[in-house]
């Protein structure tokens, strides 16, 4: 789950990490209202999103008076941000974020990550922070810093003074990057984060570090034990069809082809849209209705594959162990029935009691296209599909 | 032979009293699995499924002489469990639970090199559907029916998609040695390239083959391995090649990943390390079965 740029700084103040002065707004009037409260001649006006390279973008802008606050506001509220990091959709401004702005002498990378090789917590840092750091990291990798943190003591002071030394950050400041690496690692550890980034981290010419940017985003396994983590979900910032999926258990990843696809386990769903393509379709989404596929789960997927407007078939491929394929075919007959699905729909069943469950989908009456094996799936889907355009357009010729 | 267990292992069950692992209880009973026992504080001397339960895994141990267990608790306490049965001294440990926090499952692994090699528990999973050596011992969720014995090693990350492997290598009449499920989650407990490590040592098995996905850097891992250690042949079906790329916020995730998680970076990486790729998901079976009559 991720949060919002002024609600992870809030949280990794809490841990020592210096950031900025700051207020949240919900209108133009309140932000300049709140930059006043602030103080200062000069603010950074942000657009909360739940997206990186929010800068480029025009997320971002350095305002020096009321006047230019105010119209900076009028510009980002109810617009959609579209980045580097979002679709082509972009996310919703519904809250700006107003700084005072600050000196800044340098600035640096800091990221905190679950390394998937050593499987333990990885500190990442450049001595080239700012919005150009996917670049540097390509183009040199070996300016990038790293250390590993060794989860039975935690992160030591000698590995945040290392990475100080190797940034090259002035000596008489590597206490306060010791103390905000700490402070992110500690804010990583109890909240249980998957990611806490700044950037970028910057000494100001008045030498004080200060993280000018945060993001964080945390492990959806943990959030049982996080409620006040919970609270922070922000919907506004998620697809619609994703966020609704996930509440039912499924897991949905919208895509731009037309046939629609509902299968058990990402393994399987990710192979079966291989195939898709590979007989000449292309996938409408990813959906994984989870090991088991009870009825219920089967008709929340149609529900949720017919909502998209552009699936003109729907390829249903269950591999059934434990819940047998008889069982199988019974949800999809009776999912069939309670959702009205106007397009060819492709079912294929394997495993466990295969054959009572193709002799249930042959006596339901309903206009269901059988397959036997995955390949075969994948071509009669597309074939469902091309017939049905090559029709729809006879039609519309006609008319 | 086969690894990690067969008809003879003593297995029990942690978190036996719930539903779905009372269920998979007397399934595994039902194949022939030797489950002594199962594991639920404040349970103890209850039976379930004809097995008696226990308060500790130490305890169970003890009465039972149990070798490998297999975890059905809930995320918040999986963790946990799955430490407690290293500390008993199990020796092959499966953990079916889907969900447990990520670093619940680096302080498991932390704790697990507390214990010097000889005497270290192996786990797979969590988040899969566990191990079976097919006629011998099943140690998970997935249906026995749809395994031959035979002469092929599975890894997979996916349950499904490893049981759509085995039901393809059925239709060829060609069985298994043993099948592992290592699990979907980032954290997990061995890798591709320690099973595969077990495969190249187990007499029975004669040609391996690995079922990955995009993400992650074990494929990649297993590749260099391969190609300097097995002598084997391997054969490999890397799914996702179609899939979106995730969007996640922030940069660090781009910067740490390094060359070799896409799908297509995988295939290319595992082909030059000498591994057989299967080209699609329908021609797993096919590919199999086409190495071997090379290979005889």
């Amino acid at each position: 789950m991720d949060i919002h740029e002024y609600q992870a700084k809030e949280i990794l103040a809490k841990f020592g990490v210096e950031v900025p002065p700051g207020a949240l707004a919900y209108s133009p009037e309140q932000a300049t209202y709140r930059a006043r409260e602030l103080g200062g001649e000069r603010w950074v006006v942000k657009a909360q999103v739940h997206a990186g390279g929010r800068g480029k973008a025009g997320g971002v802008k350095v305002c020096d008076s009321d006047a230019e606050i105010q119209e900076t506001c009028e510009q980002l509220f109810g617009r959609n941000l579209v980045t580097h990091q979002t679709d082509a959709e972009g996310k919703g401004i519904y809250r700006v974020y107003v700084e005072g702005a600050v000196p800044i002498e340098r600035e640096f990378y800091l990221g905190f990550v679950l390394d998937r090789q050593t499987q333990r917590v990885m500190i990442v840092a450049s001595g080239e922070g700012g919005t150009e750091i996917e670049d540097i990291s390509a183009n040199s990798p070996d300016s990038i810093v790293r250390a590993i943190v060794e989860p039975a003591v935690g992160l030591q002071d000698f590995q945040c003074r290392q990475i100080a030394f190797k940034l090259g950050i002035d000596p008489s400041l590597t206490q306060h990057v010791v103390r905000t690496m700490q402070g992110c690692y500690r804010a990583f550890r109890e909240h249980d984060a998957t990611m806490v980034e700044i950037n970028p981290m910057v000494v100001t010419s008045d030498k004080r570090v200060l993280a000018l940017d945060a993001k964080m985003t945390f492990d959806d396994n943990a959030l049982f034990r996080h409620p006040q983590i919970s609270e922070l979900r922000d919907k506004s910032q998620e697809d619609p069809r994703e966020s609704r999926a996930a509440d039912s258990g499924l897991s949905y990843v919208g895509l731009d082809g037309n046939i629609g696809c509902i299968v058990n386990g990402a393994g399987l769903a990710m192979a079966t849209m291989d195939t898709i393509k590979l007989a000449g379709g292309e996938p409408a989404n990813f959906l994984d209705i989870g090991g088991g596929a009870t009825p219920d789960r089967v008709a929340k997927a149609f529900r949720l594959v017919m909502s998209d407007k552009n699936v003109q078939a729907v390829l249903v491929n269950i591999f059934a162990g434990i819940n047998r394929c008889d069982w199988v075919a019974e949800g999809v007959v009776q999912a069939l029935k309670e959702v009205r699905v106007d397009v060819p729909v492709i079912v294929r069943l394997a495993g466990t009691n295969v054959e009572e469950g193709q002799k249930i989908l042959a006596k339901s009456g309903l206009p269901i296209i059988r397959a036997n094996t995955l390949m075969e799936a994948a071509e009669r889907a597309v074939g469902a599909w091309q017939n049905d355009l090559s029709q729809n357009t006879v039609v519309r010729a006609a008319q | 032979m086969s690894i990690f267990i067969n008809r003879e292992t003593p297995v029990i069950v942690q978190g036996i009293t719930g539903k779905m692992a009372r269920f998979h209880t007397a399934d595994m009973v039902a194949y022939g699995t030797n489950v002594v026992g199962g594991v639920v504080p404040g349970k103890g001397g209850q039976l379930v499924e004809g097995v008696p339960v226990f308060d500790t895994v130490q305890e169970a141990v003890r009465a039972t002489g149990a070798e490998a267990s297999l975890v059905f608790v809930p995320p918040p306490f999986a963790a946990d469990s799955i430490m407690e049965a290293a500390d008993a001294g199990i020796r092959y440990c499966v953990c079916i639970t889907d969900g447990i926090p990520a670093q619940d499952m680096i302080r498991v692994k932390r704790y697990m090199y507390r214990y010097p090699k000889d005497r270290r528990m192996v786990l797979t999973g969590p988040n899969c559907a566990g191990t079976i050596s097919p006629g011998q011992a099943l140690l998970g969720i997935m249906p026995g029916h749809i395994y031959l014995q035979g002469p092929v090693g599975i890894i997979g990350r996916s349950g499904t998609l490893g049981y759509e492997a085995a039901a393809q290598l059925k239709a060829h009449g060609i069985g298994v040695s043993t099948s592992v499920g290592i699990g979907g989650d980032p954290i997990n407990g061995s890798s591709f390239k320690d099973i595969i490590q077990r495969f190249e040592e187990d007499d029975e098995t004669k040609i391996i083959c690995m079922i990955g996905e995009i993400g992650g850097p074990q494929e990649a891992e297993a590749a260099a391995y391969i190609r300097d250690h097995v002598t084997k042949p391997v054969i490999a079906y890397v799914a996702g090649l179609t899939a979106p790329k995730g969007r996640t916020m922030g940069h660090a995730g781009a910067i740490i990943s390094a060359f070799g998680e896409s799908a297509s970076e995988k295939v290319e990486i595992l082909s030059a390390a000498g591994v057989t790729v299967a080209p699609n998901p329908a021609v797993i079976g096919d590919t199999i079965a086409n190495v071997m009559k090379e290979v005889a």
